[in-house]
């Protein structure tokens, strides 16, 4: 099992750790309930080193990309970042991921999930067929997510660059906490607010930053943040999860990133998917609530009121914000609208939800 | 973590106090440390009569469900109702306010063949 650059703090603090992607991830510290309520009322600290990198480098670096996304990364500026998808050939989904516009028709950092490194690897090598310049620096690379309300200002006070300022979806690069080469994005997973930062763990670089934030954060009260409260804060915004909301048999436009699905340009199964789009899907990823009290669970049956099954629960947890239970999953089409009665199988019980908007917080 | 001396308990992490033919069940500390913040403690067997390890509920945490075990044969004669309208009691105090049912014993000796404090730490490693 893999260490991140920050496993030892983990342990050190207390943290319930638990294998995850293969890494020796925080799962909680003070409780999955205090530690949501810190990152949506001040600022919290996620490890999330376990995240892959990949750079991209050359003339034909954005045709690639473009190739194996889904969203038109011509489209990004010097600085900017986007959300995507890599589809398959059957118009599922590979891995989701950021894009990041380093410099423009020259250097891109995509950023991918954990469990899916070498799958998205072989994937986009697979793709490249005019020999761009690849380079996996995930195991060099670590990266913590600083979210919430009070997040910019704990990181704006150790830098010099405008973190304040920083467009959602933009990032700067510079010297942070004393350590050069630190990239800072306006990006998370939780809707909180606040900022992802990418760096190097060179010559100390990773107890120097994480030290410097929980110093500078001291009086914001801050606090680690484990990946159960990771999970719970991104489902209350109804953001996917890989591996659960998305998969390889699951279209971008079943899972409602058709937003992301640029049809403009050229891209893996873009016919399958165009056909998809204009026949309409069959099955659409919805948000629900609990109207009979239980909590719903990944795989658990979605049915209607008379027991036919309509679907299956892809995520499902009790929101901390909202103290109610709350889920996503997949129903067929005509029970997807707002309002919507349907019904999870909880053990040997139907328990009846309700379809609703996202986000749910 | 504590452990009282006075409890008995089992394997599934379910504790156990006995007085006459009538027990008091809930989970211990290590459970509620491993389940994490709980969220729902759903008991619908008051009245049933269960054999020994029969599931008589579940305890939902935030991020995982898991089963309740009974520790001996009996009948199961209540529900803590304080558990609905708060069931982070699990959490806070598992062997006081968070206690989840009482019980008739079929055969209080059964509890006496249970894991004393002492065999219990060693099981969780405390």
């Amino acid at each position: 099992m893999k260490n991140t650059p920050f496993t030892q703090k983990h342990i050190a603090l207390g943290a319930k750790m638990a294998p995850f992607a293969g890494y020796n991830m925080p799962i909680s510290y003070s409780g999955i309930n205090d530690e949501h309520a810190t990152v949506r009322k001040a600022v919290g600290v996620f490890d999330v080193s376990h995240m892959g990198e990949f750079i991209l480098k050359g003339e034909g670096a954005l045709a690639l990309i473009q190739k194996v996304t889904s969203n038109d990364a011509s489209k990004l500026k010097n600085g900017q970042a986007q959300y995507s998808c890599l589809p398959n050939e059957q118009g599922g989904i590979v891995d989701d991921l950021l894009v990041y516009c380093v410099e423009e028709n020259k250097v891109y950092m995509l950023v991918v999930n954990a469990s899916n490194i070498e799958k998205d690897w072989n994937w986009i090598s697979k793709h490249n067929t005019d020999n761009v310049e690849m380079h996996n620096i995930s195991d060099k690379t670590a990266l913590l997510a600083v979210q919430g309300p009070e997040a910019t200002k704990v990181i704006q006070s150790l830098t010099s660059m405008d973190v304040l300022n920083l467009k959602y979806y933009t990032f700067a690069k510079g010297v942070f906490a004393g350590v050069e080469n630190v990239l800072i994005s306006a990006t998370g997973y939780t809707g909180a607010g606040g900022v992802e930062i990418y760096f190097e763990d060179v010559n100390g670089a990773a107890d120097k930053i994480w030290d410097a934030i929980f110093e500078a954060g001291a009086s914001y009260g801050i606090k680690p943040i484990g990946l159960g409260a990771r999970d719970t804060l991104r489902l209350e915004m109804g953001f996917c999860l890989y591996g659960n909301d998305i998969d390889d048999q699951t279209s971008p436009l079943e899972a409602g990133l058709g937003w992301i699905t640029k049809f403009t340009k050229e891209f893996t199964a873009k016919s399958i998917l165009e056909q998809q789009k204009a026949a309409g899907v069959t099955r659409k990823l919805v948000g629900f609530e609990m109207i009979d009290k239980g909590i719903p669970r990944h795989h658990y049956e979605i049915k209607t009121a008379t027991g036919e099954t309509i679907g299956f629960v892809t995520s499902g947890t009790q929101s901390p914000s909202l103290s109610k239970a709350i889920g996503m999953g997949y129903v067929q089409t005509g029970y997807a609208t707002i309002d919507s009665e349907i019904f999870v199988a909880v053990r040997d019980k139907l328990l009846k939800a309700k379809v609703v908007k996202f986000p749910f917080a | 973590m504590s452990y009282p001396a006075n409890l008995k308990y089992t394997k599934d992490h379910e504790w156990i106090s006995l007085e006459g033919n009538v027990a008091t069940v809930g989970i211990t500390q290590f459970a509620q440390g491993e389940l994490g913040d709980i969220v729902y403690v759903e008991i619908e067997t008051v009245g049933k009569s269960l054999a020994a390890e029969a599931v008589f509920g579940t305890v939902e945490a935030v991020k995982t469900v898991s089963d309740l075990f009974l520790p001996v044969a009996g009948t199961i004669t209540e529900f803590n109702a304080a558990l609905n309208g708060a069931p982070e009691l699990v959490n806070n105090d598992p062997y006081g306010e968070g206690w989840m049912i009482k019980m008739t014993v079929d055969n209080p000796a059964d509890v006496e063949a249970l894991m004393d404090a002492e065999a219990y730490k060693s099981l969780v490693g405390a």
